[in-house]
C-alpha cells in the first residue's frame, strides 16, 4: 500500500470540502478500500476518515426509516425495525461477508464496494474498469460469475452487495451531499451500468458524500425474503440472489417485488415480473412465468448460461416462501 | 515481545501454551465474555514523527500506547511489528481469514483491514488482553479442554471471534441462519449449526472445527459439547474399531 495523508473529518461540511481535493478518498470501515489499497487498485493521495461523523443513526421520520450512512451493517440487520419490517434486507446483510466484516462495514461503503470480478483485482490482466481504454480480459476469459444483463463490450462486471438487491426491491432513497448542496437519488438510479464508462459505478459526482438510505414505509415488505445461491455455504459472494416480496391480499397477489444479484452491474429490478405477478394467485405455475419473464432478455456469456437455469429456479424458491410470509428462503 | 508492564509477569506464546494446558481440568465459571482491563496506564510521552509518519496513542488491553507510525499501517501491524503482542496472526492479509481478529470496542473486527490512526480513542482487546493475569478466559480455557486447536495459528482469531460471538448472542443478535428473526437464539440453546455460521468468518486450515465448536458449546454452559467433538479428545483405546 503506498502511504497517503491522513484527515479526520468532523463535520459534514468539511468533508465535502476535502472531498474535492486531488486524489482524495473518503474512507469509512476500509474493508473495500484497504483491501484495494493494499493491492494498488487504490492509490489516493488524502483519506479523509468520516467514521466520527454524526450519520450513525437509525430513525422513523415522515418519509420513512432514515439509516446514517455510517450505521453499521450489524447495526442494520439487528434493529428491530428493520428485522419486523424489511426481513429481506435483514437476511441480505447477514447473508454477506462475515460478523467481523459487518461489524465495521457501513451502509455509505457497502453501497460503493467495487467488482468482484478476477481480472479488474489482477494487474496482469486489461481491464477498462481499472485502467479505462486497455480492454476486458473477461470478455474472453472464464466468465462465469459475469453479468446476464445490461452489460457493454466493455465491462460485463456485476455489482457484488448484497444489502444492494433489497435496497433496489424497496424503492429506498440515496440522500447525499455535496460541493452543489444536498440531493436524493432514487436507488434504482444510484448505481450505473457500465456502457463506455465502466470505471464509474455510480452516479455520484466528485466530493459528493452520502449521508443516508431511506427506506420508504412498505407494507409488502414484511413478507420478504432474500435467497443467496453461492459457491459455499457461508462467506462468499452469490453467484445469483434474489430478494422477493409478496403481499397477498386474500388468494390473491397485491403487490410483488422482485430484485436481484448477481445479474448485472447494479442490482438488477424486474418489473415487468412483477406486474405480472399482480393479482394472479400464487401458485406454482405463476411463479414459473414470472422467472421466465424476468430471464426473457438474458444475454447469457460463454460461461455462465448456467446462471440464467439457477436465476429462475432461485425466483421461484424465493417467491413460493415470500408467498407463505417469509423466513429462510 | 513486548516489555514486561508493571505488576504484570510477562508471558511469551510458550509460556502461556505451557500454563494454558495445565490448566486443563479446571472447572469453568459462568462465562463472564468481555473482560476488559480497565487499569488506567499513564500515557507514555508522545514519539516523535517522523515525515510521512503522524502521533496517535492506542488503548490497547486497558493500557495507552504512544506511536508515531504511517497513515497506511494496519492495526495489524502496529500490533505485531510495533508492539510486539503477535498474538494476532497474519494469514491472507485481505480479510479472508479471520487469523488476525480483535475486538474494538467490544466488537470483533478484522486487525488486517483496519487503520492503525482510524482507531484513536477505541478500546482495542487482543487474545493477550483476555486472560486476568494467570485466569484464563473461560473460552481459552474451553478451547484447551476441547482441542480446539492443531497448529493453533488460527486460534487466537478463533477465540476472539468466540469470546465476542458469545456476547452478541447475550445481546440478542440474529444470524443468517436464525428462523425467526424475531426470536434470536440464547447461549443455552445456540445450535451447532448457528455456533458455524457466526464462527464462518475465521478459517482453520487443520480443521479443527469441530474442536472449536465443541468449545463455544462448553463456553455457552451448554453440556455436554457434540458428540462429534467428544469422540476428538477421546483416549486412544475408547475409541471402537
Ligand atoms: C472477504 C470479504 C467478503 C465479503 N463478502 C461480501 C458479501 O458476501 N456481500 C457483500 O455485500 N459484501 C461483501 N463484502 C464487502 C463488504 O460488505 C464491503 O467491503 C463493505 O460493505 C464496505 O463498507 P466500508 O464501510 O468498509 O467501505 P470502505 O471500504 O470504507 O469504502 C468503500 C468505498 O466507498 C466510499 N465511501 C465509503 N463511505 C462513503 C460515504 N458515506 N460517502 C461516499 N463515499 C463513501 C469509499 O471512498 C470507498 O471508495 C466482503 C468483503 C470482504 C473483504
Ligand atoms: S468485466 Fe469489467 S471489471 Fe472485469 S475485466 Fe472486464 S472491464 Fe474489468
Ligand atoms: S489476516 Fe486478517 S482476515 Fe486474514
Ligand atoms: S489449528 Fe491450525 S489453522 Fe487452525
Amino acid at each position: 500500500m503506498k502511504n497517503f495523508a491522513y484527515v479526520r473529518a468532523s463535520s459534514v461540511k468539511e468533508a465535502v470540502q476535502q472531498g474535492s481535493n486531488p486524489g482524495a478518498l473518503f474512507i469509512a470501515g476500509g474493508t473495500n478500500l484497504v483491501d484495494r489499497m493494499k493491492v494498488f487498485l487504490d492509490e489516493p493521495a488524502q483519506l479523509i476518515d468520516i467514521t466520527r461523523l454524526e450519520m450513525t443513526q437509525i430513525e422513523q421520520t415522515g418519509a420513512g426509516l432514515r439509516i446514517g450512512a455510517l450505521v453499521s451493517n450489524t447495526a442494520v440487520a439487528d434493529h428491530p425495525d428493520v428485522r419486523r419490517n424489511y426481513p429481506m434486507l435483514s437476511r441480505a446483510i447477514l447473508l454477506g461477508a462475515s460478523q467481523q466484516i459487518r461489524n465495521v462495514a457501513t451502509v455509505g461503503g457497502n453501497l460503493l464496494q467495487r467488482t468482484r470480478c478476477p481480472y479488474y483485482y489482477d494487474n496482469a490482466f486489461a481491464c477498462n474498469k481499472r485502467v479505462p481504454g486497455s480492454g476486458c480480459a473477461a470478455l474472453t476469459g472464464i466468465n462465469r460469475i459475469h453479468a446476464l444483463f445490461g452489460a457493454s463490450d466493455q465491462c460485463i462486471a456485476v455489482h457484488p452487495s448484497d444489502m444492494c438487491v433489497p435496497l433496489a426491491a424497496l424503492d429506498a432513497i440515496v440522500e447525499v451531499e455535496g460541493p452543489q448542496g444536498k440531493r436524493q437519488i432514487p436507488f434504482t438510479e444510484f448505481h450505473r451500468l457500465p456502457g463506455d464508462t465502466p470505471q464509474r459505478d455510480s452516479n455520484l459526482e466528485p466530493g459528493e458524500l452520502i449521508t443516508a438510505v431511506v427506506l420508504p414505509p412498505a407494507s409488502f415488505a414484511k413478507s420478504s425474503v432474500y435467497l443467496k445461491l453461492r459457491d459455499r455455504a457461508s462467506y462468499a459472494f452469490a453467484l445469483v440472489s434474489v430478494a422477493a416480496a409478496v403481499e397477498m391480499a386474500g388468494n390473491q397477489i397485491k403487490t410483488a417485488r422482485l430484485a436481484m444479484g448477481g445479474m448485472a452491474h447494479k442490482p438488477w429490478r424486474f418489473v415487468e415480473a412483477e406486474t405480472f405477478l399482480s393479482g394472479k394467485s400464487a401458485t406454482a405455475e405463476t411463479f414459473q412465468q414470472a422467472a421466465k419473464i424476468a430471464l426473457q432478455g438474458a444475454k447469457p456469456l460463454a460461461h455462465n448460461s448456467f446462471k440464467v437455469e439457477l436465476a429462475q429456479r432461485a425466483i421461484r424458491r424465493a417467491l413460493a416462501v415470500s408467498a407463505k410470509g417469509g423466513g429462510v428462503a | 515481545m513486548h516489555p514486561p508492564e508493571d505488576g504484570k509477569k510477562h508471558r511469551s506464546r510458550r509460556n502461556f501454551l505451557g500454563q494454558a494446558l495445565t490448566a486443563a481440568g479446571t472447572a469453568i465459571a459462568a462465562p463472564s465474555l468481555l473482560q476488559q482491563t480497565t487499569a488506567a496506564q499513564a500515557e507514555k510521552p508522545a514519539i516523535t514523527p517522523k515525515p510521512g509518519e503522524m502521533s496517535v496513542t492506542l488503548n490497547i488491553n486497558g493500557k495507552q500506547q504512544a506511536l508515531a507510525i504511517e497513515p497506511r499501517v494496519t492495526l495489524l501491524d502496529a500490533l505485531r511489528e510495533r508492539l510486539g503482542l503477535t498474538g494476532s496472526k497474519k494469514g491472507c492479509d485481505h480479510g479472508q481469514c479471520g487469523a488476525c481478529t480483535v475486538l474494538v470496542d467490544g466488537q470483533r473486527v478484522y486487525s488486517c483491514l483496519a487503520l492503525a490512526v482510524m482507531q484513536e480513542g477505541r478500546q482495542i482487546v487482543t487474545v493477550e488482553g483476555l486472560a486476568k493475569g494467570d485466569i484464563l478466559h473461560p473460552v481459552q480455557t474451553a478451547f484447551i479442554e476441547n482441542d480446539g486447536f492443531q497448529c493453533g495459528y488460527c486460534t487466537p482469531g478463533q477465540i476472539c471471534a468466540s469470546v465476542a460471538l458469545l456476547d452478541e448472542v447475550k445481546r440478542g443478535c440474529v444470524s443468517a441462519i436464525t428462523p425467526d428473526l424475531s426470536t434470536p437464539p440464547q447461549l443455552a440453546t445456540l445450535s451447532e449449526a448457528e455456533i458455524k455460521e457466526r464462527l464462518s468468518g475465521n478459517l482453520c486450515r487443520c480443521s479443527a472445527y469441530n474442536g472449536i465448536v465443541a468449545a463455544v458449546q462448553q463456553a455457552t454452559g451448554q453440556a455436554p459439547p457434540s458428540p462429534a467433538a467428544a469422540m476428538l479428545v477421546r483416549e486412544p483405546e475408547e475409541i471402537p474399531v
